[in-house]
């Protein structure tokens, strides 16, 4: 499972403007006087908008538009108070508000049947892009990237041509899309889009939104966004925090027991065995291979600080992943964190025997089959009702 | 026989003498696998396991004639090691390494695309054609000579299904590990290709996951070449809650595939069994091939 590290609108927009694409002039706000502050620098109207990470932000009312200061102070106190989808607003981007012509689409992502990166492209831009691109596909263009090539000027101009242009406008956009392609390449962005791209009444091309998420295996080529995802603020529980600076891969589902293993098609494999004998799996937790009992012990206490867990499935299958490691972090994070829930543990593989006598001198039921230990830990959780 | 591996290959391993590499090179000797040499860069000119290390592949290839390459190395560096096997002419290199860029795998996939390279992984278990070679990290007592031709995108889950057909006597032919990163070298389709072309395999099982549309390609490939031999499969993820979204391009470029419902329906339209859990694949295959 990745976690793929999303940006900000203003982040991406930044990002945008110092590679020579242009976007509203605007500015960051965290209070309603600071958003006043911004707003007196700029030319009104202004476009308020809450910087959250999740979709849908529009429709949730998280974007105003003002005619000048003072509406603009008390936009950002309503946005600033706001929850979007469960998400608190921390932040808000206020910026000239452009005169929309026409709605553009044009994005980068990795395609990974194509084995390459693709440039997806629009004239018929805006909220509705999907639904566009299901209904009239010949409106939406792809063009996949070479990677020994790259997106190649000519490439650029070939889809603006397509999307109307003519003249001196040809290159005006295609060198937009080129740079957006750069912007792509520099952050080994998994996907970045202009949507919309906007026409404005005066006939210039401007990034009205910008979306951009950051490939996070290859943070270590980005410090500052590893900086900014790990301090800053994100989509992230702090459960799934906790874990992603430890290397564990975790995610909070809504049921009643909980689970670990190793190897995350195991561990999804454990989730729908559990689903199909009728029980509802608490978490998505996958150890990773070759896990020391402390990250063991560790992700007991992430999964049981939900407190709506029940029942705990530890399912290891070990190849790299030692049985007795296992064992011996499940024994420690019963003795230090008091685990009082009750277990069923699946444990084969490496060092299988070691591991289970740990356990079975601890008073550890251990079991060899996933179905019948799925099964065991369903009666164990219904009985506990 | 089985695919690609087999008791004619021999591999050097790079990054042999960091923890996981020293490790499972004393495995893969263990089984039996023809571990020829070594490269660690700065430490040429000492054995591990009784193996050559050399610090550039240019040498470790002459000193022990490889033409199989595993790689151990960090995931910075890991596309790099890639690229040094196929300029020294090694056409099938195992990438174990994960997290490795998405911008690098491109990169190099293209570049082994262009050199006609078998690569493998990155982020895979490996290879293993039981009885005759294992290139890679799996535990190789639950794998056993056979017909069973398995290929796969997961590492554990696989080892689960693995040691569930060896219980009911349904040996394997070939073992593959795709590898669990959106951008891998072979996929399912070239799997499918070998394996209809390998003579002792007489049956394939293929174990998908939720993402990507590469298991929706392999049924279109089953139903195009009507593919002769029968197919099992089980795809994880049915219970998973939708995927967090890649973008309009992201959705746009996949259409509606990606979900296991979407998978399971469509191999089930090619004509495969898909096993509803991992448990029941050996009872689905053992009355495919007697019907």
């Amino acid at each position: 499972m990745v976690n793929a590290v999303k940006l900000f609108e203003y982040e991406a927009k930044t990002l945008l403007a110092k590679h020579g694409i242009p976007t509203p002039q605007g500015g960051l706000a965290t209070s309603a006087a600071q958003a006043t502050e911004v707003a007196a620098r700029l030319k009104p109207p202004f476009a308020v908008k809450a910087q959250v990470l999740v979709a849908g932000r529009g429709k949730a009312g998280g974007i105003l538009f003002t005619n000048n200061v003072e509406e603009t102070e008390r936009a950002a106190s309503k946005l600033l108070s706001m929850h979007i989808k469960g998400i608190p607003v921390r932040s808000i981007w206020i910026e000239e508000k452009i005169q929309i012509k026409k709605e553009l689409y044009f994005g980068i992502t990795a395609d990974r049947s194509q084995q390459s990166y693709v440039a997806v492209a629009s004239a018929v831009g805006g909220v509705e892009i999907e639904e566009t691109a299901k209904k009239t596909p010949e409106k939406v263009m792809k063009v996949s990237v070479k990677p020994e090539l790259g997106l190649r000027p000519f490439q650029t101009r070939q889809i603006a041509k397509k999307m109307g242009y003519t003249s001196n406008r040809i290159s005006e956009l295609a060198s937009i899309f080129g740079q957006l392609y750069n912007v792509g390449m520099n952050y080994d962005a998994e996907l970045v889009e202009m949507n919309p791209l906007v026409e404005t009444n005066d006939g210039k091309f401007m990034a009205a939104d910008a979306r951009m998420i950051i490939d996070d295996n290859a943070l270590f080529r980005h410090p500052e966004l590893k900086k900014r995802l790990l301090e800053g603020e994100s989509e992230l529980t702090p459960q799934e925090l906790e874990a992603m600076k430890n290397d564990l891969a975790y995610v909070k589902l809504d049921g009643d027991i909980g689970v670990i293993g190793n190897g995350a098609g195991l561990v999804m494999a454990t989730l729908d065995t559990i689903q199909y004998y009728g029980g509802r799996p608490a978490n998505f937790l996958d150890v990773g291979g070759g896990a020391p009992s402390e990250k063991i012990a560790l992700s007991l206490k992430i999964v049981l600080s939900d407190p709506k867990i029940k029942t705990l499935f530890i399912n290891i299958l070990g190849g790299i992943t030692r049985c007795d490691e296992v064992a011996k972090g499940i024994l420690e994070a019963k003795e230090k964190a008091g685990v009082a829930k009750p277990m069923v543990i699946r444990l084969v593989g490496t060092n299988e025997e070691e591991g289970k006598r740990m356990l079975t001198d601890a008073g550890i039921h251990v079991l060899e089959s996933m179905d019948e230990a799925a099964q065991r830990v369903i009666e164990i959780t219904r009985g506990g009702n | 026989m089985g695919i690609i591996v087999n008791k004619n290959t021999r591999a050097i391993v790079q990054g042999i003498t960091g923890t996981q590499g020293s490790f499972h090179t004393q495995l893969m000797l263990e089984y039996g696998t023809k571990v020829v040499a070594g490269t660690s860069p700065g430490k040429g000119g000492i054995r591990i396991n009784g193996v050559p290390i050399y610090d550039t592949v240019e040498e470790a290839k002459e000193g022990g004639l490889a033409n199989a390459s595993i790689i151990f190395v960090p995931a910075a560096f890991a596309a790099d090691a890639a690229l040094e096997a196929i300029e020294n002419g090694i056409k099938i290199v195992v990438i174990i390494t994960e997290h490795i860029p998405i911008r690098d795998a491109i990169d190099l996939m293209a570049y082994a695309k262009q050199t006609k390279t078998t690569i493998i992984g990155p982020n895979t278990p490996g290879i293993i054609t039981p009885g005759e070679c294992k290139l890679g990290i799996m535990p190789s007592h639950i794998f056993q000579q056979g017909g069973v031709g398995m290929v796969s995108r997961s590492g554990t889950l696989t080892y689960e299904v693995a040691a569930s057909l060896t219980r009911s006597n349904l040996g394997q032919s070939t073992c593959l590990g795709l590898g669990g990163d959106p951008i891998t070298g072979l996929n399912f389709i070239d799997a499918l290709e070998m394996f209809e072309a390998d003579p002792l395999t007489k049956a394939v099982v293929l174990i998908g996951e939720i993402g990507g549309n590469l298991e929706e390609l392999a049924a279109r490939y089953i139903v195009d070449t009507k593919y002769s031999k029968p197919v099992v499969a089980f795809i994880a993820g049915r219970s998973a809650p939708p995927g967090k979204r890649m973008g309009h391009a992201g959705a746009i470029v996949i259409g509606g595939a990606g979900t296991a419902e979407n998978k399971i329906n469509a191999l089930r339209d090619a004509g495969v069994k898909v096993a509803e859990k991992p448990g029941d694949v050996a009872q689905l295959l053992a009355r495919q091939a007697l019907t």
